[in-house]
């Protein structure tokens, strides 16, 4: 049942040297299919479980954990190529097939899914203790978990859409976790519409690309793409910008990126692995996943995507400066970094992109387990209600602090090297004007998390309560991740170590980007200094100058501020502007349109039947038709017994009338013919 | 006997028309039963459902898969010589899983009714009457000559009306045109037969002109033969084509066809509602691929394109429509004309992709909406209401439907790893490229309606469930003494559950079955 791709050898003809992956490749599949059987596990067994069934969800990503592990310093020594398909239905000639892939660029989403799955869960044990639902809670994690790496471990366009939408719904489940609220509900919903908008960009996309291939396998189509093949050269623009519709979607790129803060609403653990660190980098995924595509026949649609990318890292970034709440903060910081990912792609720079998608998931992770943390000590999510924490939560501050460094792209942390290597792409690539919205998109980032930082850990406590530093379960994630927010960087040194590389392109199909060897010193230089710039700057603003009793800052410059605080007013225009007409004026004027036109036509045809079928009734011969109906009836009379109640004579009117009208017409049609 | 020469038997037209006739026979044991006792009334019936449903079991086993684009189980035996029309049937890939549909929903209609009888009871009304429909139901998807079909495929007309009128919601409506007010099952069960009756007074109609025009034969086969090789041309064809049109599309339904079918879905009891949302409607669409596109290949190709726009117009209609309603049930029947839609664009493709994706639409549709009529009725049953207004909070009033509910209606959106997923992705695949010739900006364009289609599906079935399963329950439900699913609930729904998500893995279950019948039908009409 299973079959190893055979054209694989002449795929990766040209590809450097790789191995099979052996028993650990073929086996790969297991760690796919046991979230799920874990998941059944959970609902049926989890809630007679000391621990409600959190042991069974843990038990599962640790296996998960170190298989990738293993996959991972497989890949790093020998390097692994291979993929299997599972066949599931053909129609037609098209052949239905899921399976798995086992190389570079799927083994490091493994193992980034596996790693911070396993410390969020962990982390989640101690954080939901007592939350309502908590089985369920683990249910669905475990699913997300499973239905991720259905995902990233496609060799199919439909078993990657099928992933796809499968995460939405955890996704789904999770930010409506708390769903007694209307306000989470609501949440939750508007991140599946939002993506079900986009997903409508990918499905066409995909049947555009599967159609003229005559498969949905990616390594077929992708080599078609790369092999000069007309049918996909000639619909490559469309159907690159549809699939990165897709992507804007999952990713929260501007201005579809409207339900990530709203997701916020889930349990904490959910927007850290979720809502930061895998399910909206599933876009990301996508595009470097058809990168030989957008890089040869669809390079016109990269265009597309690098301005969406670049709007993204600055709008999203600008509303992270004016959120109080923390989580929201991280949510648009995520947004931005997002948009950073986004945009070395459409620059060309593969392994930037993934550089930075490695980076971000473990030091966003980290910040948001952090904000988890406070959270949970506070019972707030609003800075205003929060300060001078670095006291009591020493071990969350210090973590917090190297997450925020990371991010602020300070070396020797992770996110030194990830942003450096996408500025200086851009910077390589020629495209002055994005380099330079992208540096200054680094002076935003270490602003605003300098904001948190500062109103969060410093100055007075302004809330209520004795907060204090959280439990082990908790803080040991928090730790590891640290180490990781400092050392995930180093995979990639130029000039020193750039493993990475490899590691993400053992794909085969070469990909001919540009990859810096040094450091390219105007870009470390703009990078740096918009970093401390912005440190500098938030540190003057809000500690030095500050407002100590609320922690605020009067920048309030209008009417900048209240465009920033309203959103850009996309919501209000979604709203207002497309979901209300759609619910109120077009579905009532349809459903009016249903009862008021075509019924009411129906209904008086009706009755002007009757009134001519009284006439026709009395003409008819009592003997004829309607002695069968009138016996067929009065049989089901004997049988409902309350026949009586719907006996008003008109049906064997109609009866008696359609069939002589019948014959009518029949005479005269065959007269005709 | 040995088993062997009993399979033999059984393969031989016995299996078959013991999956035809033996329901009817249950129906007239039935009748023999005093009323009153209603343990043998139930046990008869249950009795009868599963043996039907076992020996459908027993025909997916005699079916040779490898040739299921022949029919075979069947027979042609004389039966009325005068206008030579003859017992003619058999299965295919097509018609099978579509039998086995029928008998498993009925099975599971009655195992549900034993304990949950719509007001007036009378057991023994209801279960002959379902009984009676499923022997129509089973008989259509068998029936191979023209007559023999349309017997059938009226014989389910009778037993669902008088289900709608007996059986139904009396409360009292207004309905725009009409002055007084009129009772709903009256007012459903006469529409839903007089559209149904209009539209079949048309294709026997088609029938008839079929019959003069292809020397005096009604049998399936031999029409299909003479209509690839081109015996019915010219306005004649166009004519019964459109016969065909009208009899088959107000049984789907397609717009603008279809209001009787919101009316009907709301005042039908339960499961009455089920059989007419999970096999009824496949009546129509299954007469589109068995009889009108094999027999009028050319006309059909004409068609086409106004088929693929009134089915656009209806996935976004139905959609629309249902965003406006307060009526739960009426929700889920407005949504069945939006799912219709997927099927019919996927026929009109004439493509292996779409009729594959009409045919594994068709099943899912029956084991999803069905599934979701059965958790309407049984929450009205509950809460004596289905203003969705009022409800609210059911997952914590009534956790195990609550939990089904929100899980069917993740599938009837389309969710990937779902049933419903295949026939929605698969009729948008197939639209995109549909037969060669076809108006590509029309089907395109379609397609693209059907995908935005997907997205107010998501929109309203989403909504649903925030109001319905979501929040806190109001004062209203507080401490009333509500009961959550019972065990005959759990068995008529639990085996949908899994079916649903068994198609959603493995799709190969149906795709198995049609696509030989389907590839080697369209080569047959069109070449190629």
């Amino acid at each position: 049942m299973v079959n190893n791709n055979l054209l694989l050898p002449q795929f990766f003809a040209e590809a450097k040297s790789f191995t099979d992956g052996g028993l650990l490749a073929e086996y790969a599949w297991t760690i796919v299919v046991l979230p799920f059987i874990a998941a059944l596990a959970i609902t049926f067994f989890g809630k007679k479980l000391p621990y409600g069934g959190a042991e069974i969800a843990v038990g599962s990503i640790l296996f998960i954990f170190v298989y990738s592990f293993s996959l991972l310093i497989l890949n790093i020594t020998k390097g692994v190529v291979n993929e299997f398909y599972v066949q599931v239905g053909s129609i037609g000639k098209l052949s239905l097939e899921f399976g798995w892939v086992v190389d570079g660029l799927s083994i490091m989403m493994y193992f980034v899914v596996g790693t911070v799955s396993l410390l969020v869960f962990i982390y989640a044990v101690e954080y939901m203790k007592g939350e309502i639902r908590y089985t369920f809670f683990f249910t669905s994690l475990t699913l997300f978990a499973g239905s991720m790496l259905v995902l990233v471990s496609s060799p199919t366009l439909l078993q990657l859409l099928i992933g796809w939408e499968l995460v939405g719904v955890c996704s789904y489940l999770l930010i409506g976790h708390y769903w007694e609220e209307k306000e989470n509900s609501s949440a939750a919903m508007k991140a599946f519409i939002t993506n079900k908008v986009a997903d409508v960009g990918l499905m066409i996309g995909i049947i555009m690309l599967a159609l003229s291939v005559g498969t949905f396998r990616i390594s077929e189509i992708l080599y078609s793409a790369t092999h000069g093949n007309e049918n996909i050269s000639n619909i490559a623009l469309i159907a690159g910008v549809l699939l990165f519709i897709g992507a804007m979607g999952k990713s929260a790129q501007f201005p579809l990126h409207v339900w990530l803060p709203d997701a916020m609403a889930g349990p904490t653990p959910v927007s850290a692995l979720m809502h930061a660190a895998t399910m909206v980098t599933a876009g990301v995924y996508l595009l470097a996943r058809m990168f030989p595509f957008y890089e040869g026949v669809a390079a016109p649609a990269r265009e597309l995507v690098l301005l969406i990318g670049v709007l993204t890292l600055f709008f999203g970034g600008c509303l992270a400066i004016v959120q109080d709440d923390l989580k929201k903060v991280l949510a648009y910081s995520t947004v931005s970094q997002l948009g950073y990912m986004v945009t070395a792609i459409g620059a060309g720079a593969y392994t930037a992109g993934l550089l930075h998608l490695w980076t971000h998931a473990f030091f966003k992770a980290l910040l948001f387990l952090g904000a988890g943390s406070v959270i949970h000590a506070v019972h707030s999510n609003n800075m205003s209600e929060m300060g001078g924490l670095k006291d009591v939560m020493p071990k969350t501050f210090k973590t917090f602090i190297i997450g925020t460094i990371a991010l602020a792209g300070l070396p020797p942390l992770a996110g030194f090297f990830s942003k450096d290597e996408i500025l200086a792409s851009l910077s390589h690539e020629g495209y002055t004007l994005y380099f330079a919205v992208a540096a200054f998109g680094a002076f935003i980032t270490s602003f605003y998390m300098t904001r948190a930082v500062i109103k969060t850990f410093f100055g007075e406590y302004r809330g209520d309560g004795h907060p204090h530093e959280s439990e082990q379960l908790m803080t040991i994630p928090l730790i590891a991740l640290s180490v990781l927010a400092v050392i995930s960087g180093w995979v990639n040194i130029p000039g020193v170590y750039t493993g990475f590389t490899s590691w993400v392109g053992t794909r085969g199909i070469p990909i001919k980007e540009y990859h810096p060897e040094s450091f390219d010193l105007v870009a470390m230089f703009s990078g740096l200094s918009a970093g401390v710039a912005g440190i500098a700057a938030a540190y003057l603003l809000y500690m030095k100058f500050g407002n100590a009793e609320t922690g605020d800052q009067k920048i309030k410059i209008q009417p900048v501020w209240g465009i920033l605080e309203n959103k850009y007013y996309l919501d209000d225009f979604y709203m207002k502007g497309i979901v209300d007409p759609i619910k109120s004026s077009i579905a009532k004027a349809v459903n009016g349109f249903n009862s008021n036109v075509i019924d009411r036509f129906i209904n008086n045809v009706a009755l002007l039947m009757s009134f001519f079928g009284k006439i026709v009734y009395s003409n008819l011969d009592q003997d004829g038709i309607d002695k069968v109906v009138n016996s067929v009836s009065v049989g089901t009379e004997n049988v409902g017994g309350q026949l009586k109640l719907i006996q008003t004579g008109r049906v064997q009117q109609y009866l008696s009338l359609f069939l002589s009208g019948v014959l009518v017409v029949s005479i005269i049609f065959f007269v005709l013919y | 006997m040995d088993l062997v020469s009993l399979f033999d038997l059984l393969g031989n037209n016995l299996a078959l028309s013991i999956v035809v006739f033996f329901p009817l026979l249950g129906a007239l044991a039935l009748l023999l039963v005093p009323k009153a006792n209603e343990a043998i009334i139930k046990l008869v019936s249950l009795g009868t459902s599963v043996f039907v449903f076992l020996v459908s079991l027993v025909m997916l086993y005699l079916f040779d898969f490898s040739k299921a684009d022949t029919f075979q189980l069947g027979g042609k035996l004389s039966w009325i010589d005068s206008i030579n029309s003859y017992y003619e049937t058999g299965v295919d890939g097509i018609s099978l899983p579509l039998l086995v549909l029928s008998t498993f929903i009925t099975m599971l209609s009655i195992i549900y009714s034993l304990e949950h009888l719509p007001e007036p009871k009378n057991p023994k009304g209801l279960f002959a009457l379902i009984l009676i429909l499923e022997t129509g139901m089973n008989g259509t998807f068998v029936a191979l000559d023209l007559i023999l079909f349309f017997v059938f495929f009226e014989l389910v007309l009778l037993p669902m009306y008088f289900m709608i009128g007996i059986w139904g919601d009396n409360k009292k409506i207004s309905v725009s045109g009409i002055k007084r007010e009129v009772e709903t099952r009256l007012y459903a069960s006469i529409k839903f037969f007089i559209f149904t009756l209009f539209g079949s007074a048309f294709m026997l109609l088609g029938f008839l002109g079929l019959y003069y025009r292809g020397g005096k034969t009604f049998s399936i086969p031999e029409l299909i033969i003479l209509g690839s090789n081109n015996a019915f041309t010219g306005t004649f064809a166009t004519l019964v084509f459109a016969a065909l049109f009208l009899g088959f599309a107000v049984k789907v339904p397609m717009w603008p066809l279809h209001t009787w079918l919101p009316d009907a879905h709301t005042a039908a009891p339960t499961v009455g509602s089920v059989i007419l949302a999970a096999i009824l409607l496949k009546l129509g669409s299954y007469g589109f691929v068995r009889i009108a596109i094999p027999i009028l290949p050319q006309q059909a190709k004409e068609w086409a394109p106004a088929i693929a726009i009134l089915a656009a117009i209806g996935i976004i209609y139905g959609s629309l429509a249902c965003l406006a309603q307060t009526d739960l049930k009426r929700l889920i029947a407005f949504s069945s004309v939006g799912h219709m839609g997927f099927v019919m664009l996927g026929i009109a493709t004439l493509t292996p992709i779409g009729i594959n994706a009409a045919m594994i639409g068709m099943i899912a549709h029956g084991v999803i909406t069905g599934l979701l009529f059965f958790l309407a009725g049984s929450m009205s049953h509950t809460y004596h209401t289905r203003e969705i207004s009022r409800l609210g909070g059911n997952m914590k009033l009534l956790p195990k439907t609550g939990a089904i509910l929100a899980f069917t209606a993740m599938a009837s959106l389309g969710l990937p790893g779902l049933a419903g997923f295949w026939g929605e992705f698969m009729a948008l695949l197939g639209a995109f490229n549909p037969l060669p010739g076809l108006d590509l900006t029309v089907f395109r364009a379609s397609m693209v309606a059907g995908a935005v289609g997907t997205v107010l599906t998501a929109g309203y079935l989403l909504w649903m469930l925030q109001r319905v399963n979501l929040g806190e329950p109001s004062e209203e439900w507080v401490d009333k003494d509500l009961h959550d699913a019972d065990m005959y609930e759990l068995a008529a729904w639990i085996p949908l559950v899994i079916f649903t998500v068994i198609i959603g893995i493995f799709p190969k279950l149906i795709f198995g079955a049609t696509n030989d019948a389907v590839v080697s039908m369209l080569q047959v009409a069109f070449g190629g």
